[in-house]
């Protein structure tokens, strides 16, 4: 079976839905594990690489979680495969990269996926829709455990798990949640969050992780600091952060359509107007412009349209999924115009936005 | 007090950050902080930005001795400076005492807390044990109480056993 055959559509995972999911659109918790005496797959040379994927591999799918997974070396999947499963951010940025002696197995619910040869021998994640950082803590506990009994992690008492860059030692923990905050954009306000946030000792990055852009007004806020801290306790306090993040960006949406309903109105109906009228769209003008559409969503500007829609073209005009979708292969201006073809196909049907305007409020923006 | 990134202009622009109960301060001169974006960037990241001043300054001194070398895997102090990670998972021991402060800036603390593989915790719990009973043992025999000391010896050979049992059962 191949990857592409395995993962279900895009109509169908936009439709996963879980806590908060107006503003958290997803919560992930990641474990780093090594084995005792190998050399890091950074370090190590190709054959070796090699050995330890044979090592792991089989334990990973025995998992009882694992049953009836997608299982593959990284050299068996092609460059598109491995970028559509980036843009469905299930593997990162830096395994997509890799080829022979790295892996992937991933649980048929897509809720669970093992990298084998990332940074580390072991990167595994669990992933929620919504705001479940609990349950996906739990989840990936168990992995753990589980694994822990086939395979010989590298841990000292003093330092942890022994990981292959300091950053990530102790716990080898890295707790995060995906955020839609266009209030605070709009608002101009989230520099002050991500300030708050920061000395907090977290990070906030964009959609596809470290070092990547915030497109689509999409961030991602995760835990710094692994060592001396347990990983209940991680969980809790982003946990605490993110509920209020969501206070924040809940009350900036208030206090926009408070004193500057015509502002949103304008920047949501321009969206809209270009999104289903466009003939060449880049992909990150897209994702800006279906942000602020999802925001007409959550303020019920589009009756009968829900977020699935929004959430699933913001997957499938990606460029990975747009190509994937056309045998011969597209050039990035090519895939500007079938993407704006198929934005104006899906969003025909999607009548314009209607502002609810208060009865009373007379000239719209206060201009004292 | 000179830049810390340039260590040759004085330092003007000072930033504290405060994590938890941890202050950490960052001195530089206007030319390195403007370099790194600090004077155009309020608020924005800042915090990150300083993080990460921090651990970099560590980072190139963490190495230890260039020549210093991990006998398991070969990886050198020099490598880590360019690498950023480690070679194995030795290299911990290796340049433990250079990885100290890079640590400290790093993490809340240099000490782990949290999740324990659980065969350790097992052996961890049954050694604990075992020093117990090996000290009711001693007060028992001083006090003559032969009855009790019969018993604690019996505890402490079944203990011994499940331990030994652990440490050959559990590899794989």
């Amino acid at each position: 079976m191949t990857i592409h055959e395995f993962l279900s559509s895009p109509v169908e995972t936009s439709r996963r839905t879980g806590p908060h999911d107006r503003i958290v659109l997803s919560s992930r918790v990641r474990l780093a594990r090594n084995l005792r005496g190998v050399a890091f797959p950074g370090w190590a040379k190709k054959p070796e690489r090699i050995k330890t994927l044979e090592a792991i591999r089989p334990a990973v799918e025995s998992l009882s979680a694992m049953t009836g997974a997608f299982s593959e070396t990284m050299d068996n999947l092609g460059p598109l495969d491995k970028l559509i499963l980036v843009e469905r951010h299930l593997i990162s940025r830096e395994h997509q990269a890799k080829s022979a002696g790295s892996g992937l197995v991933l649980n048929k619910e897509e809720s669970l996926c093992v990298m084998i040869n990332e940074e580390d021998h072991l990167r595994m994640q669990a992933l929620r829709p919504g705001l479940q950082l609990r349950q996906a803590w739990v989840a990936i506990d168990q992995v753990d455990s589980e694994l822990e009994r086939k395979l010989d992690f590298a841990f000292s008492p003093e330092l942890g798990y022994l990981t292959a860059c300091p950053t990530n030692l102790g716990t080898g923990i890295r707790v995060s949640a995906m955020l839609h905050l266009p209030g605070l954009v709009l608002k101009e306000e989230i520099n002050q969050i991500i300030a708050m946030v920061n000395k907090l000792g977290l990070a906030v990055r964009g959609l596809y992780g470290e070092g990547t852009e915030a497109l689509g007004n999409v961030f991602q806020v995760s835990n710094q600091m692994t060592l001396g801290e347990a990983e209940t306790d991680i969980v809790e306090r982003l946990y605490k952060v993110i509920l209020q993040i969501i206070e924040h960006e809940e009350n900036a949406r208030a206090k926009l359509l408070e004193t500057k309903p015509k502002v949103v109105y304008n920047h949501i109906g321009r969206a809209y107007g270009i999104l289903a009228n466009t003939h060449i769209i880049s992909s990150k003008e897209t994702m800006n412009l279906l942000s602020l559409m999802r925001l007409g969503v959550d303020l019920e500007m589009f009756p009968g349209v829900g977020r699935a829609l929004v959430d699933e073209l913001f997957v499938v005009t990606q460029p990975a999924h747009l190509q994937k979708q056309f045998t011969e292969k597209l050039a990035a201006e090519e895939r500007d115009l079938l993407r704006a073809d198929m934005l104006r196909e899906r969003l025909r049907l999607v009548e314009r936005p209607n502002p609810k305007i208060p009865p009373n409020s007379g000239p719209l923006d206060k201009r004292n | 007090m000179l830049c810390m990134i340039c260590k040759q202009n004085a330092a003007q622009v000072h930033l504290t950050q405060i994590v938890d109960d941890k202050i950490k301060k960052v001195d530089l001169c206007e030319e390195c902080a403007k370099h790194k974006g600090i004077s155009d960037a309020p608020g924005f990241a800042i915090a990150d930005l300083l993080l990460g001043l921090g651990a970099s300054q560590e980072m190139a001194q963490a190495g230890g001795g260039e020549d210093l070398k991990c006998p398991v895997c070969g990886f050198t102090g020099a490598d880590f400076k360019k690498a950023g990670r480690l070679g194995c998972s030795q290299c911990y021991l290796t340049f433990a005492e250079s990885l100290e402060n890079l640590l400290k800036t790093m993490h809340k603390g240099t000490r782990h807390i949290g999740k324990v593989p659980n065969s350790l915790r097992q052996s961890r719990d049954l050694t604990d044990r075992l020093k117990q009973l090996q000290k009711k043992l001693d007060r028992a025999v001083t006090e003559e109480d032969f009855e009790q000391a019969a018993n604690l010896r019996d505890e402490i050979r079944s203990t011994r056993d499940q331990l030994e049992h652990l440490a050959t059962g559990a590899k794989p």
